[in-house]
């Protein structure tokens, strides 16, 4: 019983979610456009806002990214160029550590302005309020494997593992789960409400993530103007 | 050369008697949503004053519009694109809504329920946002009303510079005008530069500016950007929204709602053609105070035969040619130059334009004499201050505005004579440059204003770009997925949640349209 639900926690349920976000996205972008945006409240209140956004935003970009090159860069790549697997996992642990401290003071500052605030309060959805106290609980829970990483930081076995499993799940291999039986529970917590945030991805706010407007930097001159057909004219 | 049309737009400001009809038939129109009820597309402001939202004019604060740069480009005062995009987490030229006004209800109900009591029953305001008791309503979309409120706060008023301005603090210097403002559809607008996602655009058959609500992502640059500040963040949809010159109502050959009912007669619309390749040159003068000219410039002579063979091939519908030869726009901005954008120091080229108004003649009053012999009254002797206006229409190049108004002076003057006395008043003519002809129409256009003098109005050739038999039995305008409106009860993705009226006084939304 306790396999059984273990591999439908750590070998399926990453793909119930990846497939409810690709798909879930694709849909809501599709026939939903007109709720597709940030959310932003700036508007109501900037107190608290410029700060906590962007501390939040700039730290949990570089969480993300720590995240995204950590687990999927396979172990030969970083030992070919000479790094460790334990100097890697001290690399997670610092930059983790930093970057987990700026988010979680400007995550803390949002949240706390979302619920205190009887403007934001009252304007905010169910989802509002529950997407940034789910960020949240998977922030403090990331902060909280670090006491974890740093008693067996010689070897970096347990970051080598969890880079398997996240390299196996995305590469379609049946014993994903077996990488991830023996991390402590709050690695396993912490991966569990990890592919949750992808699940509910689609239902949320987060997806303003798909329209970061990187190409504006492309944009030919400033101005855009439409024809009838919706072009833009020659 | 590329040749454009846009339906411009004039606004008499010697008429404007502020009356509001003009905010009220737009709000009930296009803003009675929630989210939306702080926002005014068309709101009258009393001047000198700092308006709504506060400060508007300052760019100094808000950072709108464009500037100049040593290499003779403009980028948005925000800055360029990179810096525009490192402001998206939190933008920190955006007002809150408390510098527009918090949107308030009265428990009209307390008035009817109240138990027995010493004293009358009250209605007392109560946030529509929040839904919580105000103790006491701050500032509204009209605040200054007739000069309202202290002038060391009215008198913030950027139009103020280079004026000592404290004499028109004392009871008898003081001056009051209205301004009725909406968005400008300019030809550089800065809203369109400045929004990082492309939904904001000006559409090339009218040089309407829009918003498109489904690729809005609210990343907010637009309320920024906009040095008239005539963006408006909708909180509820987490769009921005703003004014959309009625363009349902253009499209048909109708004129926007605001003009259509203002009761003084002082809105104009009607067809201007310029040349769209020389937008960015003009934008770009040296000298805010060559822009007003600059764009005159740009704007192209509806006769001339080169123009009318140039517009046919590049698209532009004769009936629009035929419109823009008798557009008044055209005649007050061009032929008469009695008209003058608004803050062309902005450099966005706007095409909503204004006749600066007339005020009493402060000294001839005093001794007792306003009529003259055919002369035309010394400008400088007007109560409201020639400079203020020029602060405020030519970046504070007094000439042009000194010959608009002394044109409207020599008018009547001349119309005058001829009506009171039976006489051809000519010396006041010469001396402003017009014809009995030219004054003649400008009395049609000015004074009388017909409705077909004012509104000039081509309807839009869509037989030649779509296919109308596809656009049957479509919805328009919905809030929702297409035309089912999206109000199901299992609602995974729009997340409309809507929060109960907990007391009295926000009833009056329960149902209303999303």
């Amino acid at each position: 019983m306790g396999d059984w639900f273990h591999i439908l926690v750590f070998g399926y349920y990453p793909y119930f979610a990846a497939t409810v976000f690709l798909a879930g996205s694709l849909i809501r972008f599709d026939r939903e456009q007109y709720t597709w945006r940030s959310g932003s409240s700036q508007l109501l209140r900037r107190r608290q806002l410029i700060m906590g956004s962007v501390l939040f935003h700039v730290g949990i970009l570089m969480l993300f990214l720590g995240h995204l090159v950590g687990l999927l860069t396979p172990k030969e790549i970083y030992h070919a160029v000479g790094l460790s697997s334990g100097a890697k996992q001290m690399l997670a642990i610092i930059a983790g550590g930093v970057f987990g401290i700026v988010c979680f003071i400007g995550l803390t500052m949002l949240l706390h302005r979302r619920i205190a605030d009887p403007r934001i309060r009252r304007t905010s959805s169910v989802m509002d309020i529950a997407i940034l106290a789910i960020l949240w609980l998977q922030l403090v829970l990331g902060m909280a494997t670090i006491p974890f990483s740093w008693a067996h930081r010689e070897g970096g076995e347990v970051m080598v593992a969890l880079s398997l499993w996240a390299q196996k799940i995305v590469t379609f291999q049946a014993d994903a789960a077996d990488y991830v039986a023996d991390v402590h529970w709050v690695y396993q917590l912490h991966i569990f409400l990890g592919v949750t945030i992808f699940l509910i991805f689609p239902f949320s706010r987060l997806v303003h993530i798909w329209s970061a407007p990187v190409g504006y930097l492309g944009r030919r001159g400033y101005q855009v103007v439409r024809t009838r057909e919706g072009r833009r004219p020659a | 050369m590329k040749i454009r049309a846009q339906i411009g737009k004039v606004l008499n400001l010697d008429k404007c008697i502020g009356c509001h009809t003009c905010s009220v038939t737009c709000k009930n129109v296009w803003t009675s949503r929630e989210g939306m009820e702080y926002a005014w597309f068309n709101n009258v402001e009393t001047k000198p004053g700092v308006g709504y939202p506060k400060e508007w004019e300052n760019q100094e604060v808000w950072n709108g519009g464009w500037v100049r740069k040593k290499n003779g480009r403009i980028v948005p005062k925000m800055g360029g694109k990179l810096r525009i995009l490192a402001k998206i987490f939190a933008n920190p030229d955006m007002p809150q809504i408390d510098d527009y006004y918090e949107p308030f209800t009265f428990d009209y109900e307390h008035l009817h329920n109240a138990p027995e009591s010493q004293t009358p029953p009250t209605a007392r305001p109560r946030s529509l946002i929040s839904g919580e008791r105000m103790d006491k309503v701050k500032w509204g979309p009209n605040w200054e009303e007739i000069l309202g409120g202290e002038f060391s706060k009215r008198s913030k008023d950027v139009n103020f510079e280079a004026l000592e301005k404290d004499i028109y603090g004392q009871f008898e210097n003081t001056f009051m005008m209205y301004l009725p403002r909406l968005c400008e559809h300019c030809l550089n607008p800065s809203c369109v530069a400045a929004c990082p996602s492309g939904a904001i655009y000006k559409r090339e058959e009218d040089g309407i500016v829009l918003i498109d609500q489904d690729k809005c992502r609210g990343w907010r640059m637009c309320v920024s950007a906009c040095p008239y500040k005539k963006i408006y963040y909708n909180w509820r949809s987490g769009k921005s929204e703003k004014c959309i010159f009625c363009y349902p109502r253009i499209e048909a050959g109708q004129p926007t709602v605001c003009s259509e009912t203002c009761v003084g007669r002082i809105r104009y619309l009607g067809v201007l053609m310029y040349d769209a390749d020389r937008i960015e040159e003009a934008a770009a003068a040296e000298d805010p105070q060559d822009l007003y000219q600059a764009q005159l410039d740009i704007f192209l002579d509806p006769f001339d035969p080169a123009v009318i063979r140039q517009a046919l091939k590049d698209g532009v519908p004769q009936a629009w040619i035929d419109a823009a030869q008798r557009s008044p726009v055209y005649r007050m901005a061009m032929d008469w130059k009695v008209a003058f954008p608004l803050h062309p120091e902005y450099r966005t080229l706007p095409m909503v334009w204004y006749v600066p108004p007339l005020s009493p003649i402060q000294s001839a009053a005093e001794a007792g004499k306003l009529g003259s012999e055919g002369l035309i009254p010394d400008i400088s002797q007007l109560r409201i201050p020639l400079r203020y206006l020029a602060n405020m229409l030519t970046a504070g190049d007094e000439a042009p505005v000194k010959l608009g108004l002394e044109r409207m002076l020599a008018m009547r003057v001349y119309m005058r004579a001829r009506h009171v006395d039976n006489r051809r008043e000519l010396r006041a003519l010469e001396q402003v440059g017009l014809t009995e002809t030219d004054v003649e129409d400008m009395y049609q256009t000015m004074a009388i204003a017909n409705y077909e003098d004012r509104f000039v109005i081509p309807t839009t050739h869509r037989e030649y770009a779509e296919e109308a038999f596809d656009l049957r039995g479509e919805c328009g305008f919905s809030f929702g997925d297409g035309c089912s409106g999206g109000s199901g009860k299992l609602d995974l993705f729009s997340h409309e949640v809507r929060v109960g009226p907990s007391a009295g006084g926000r009833s009056d939304r329960v149902g209303a349209p999303r």
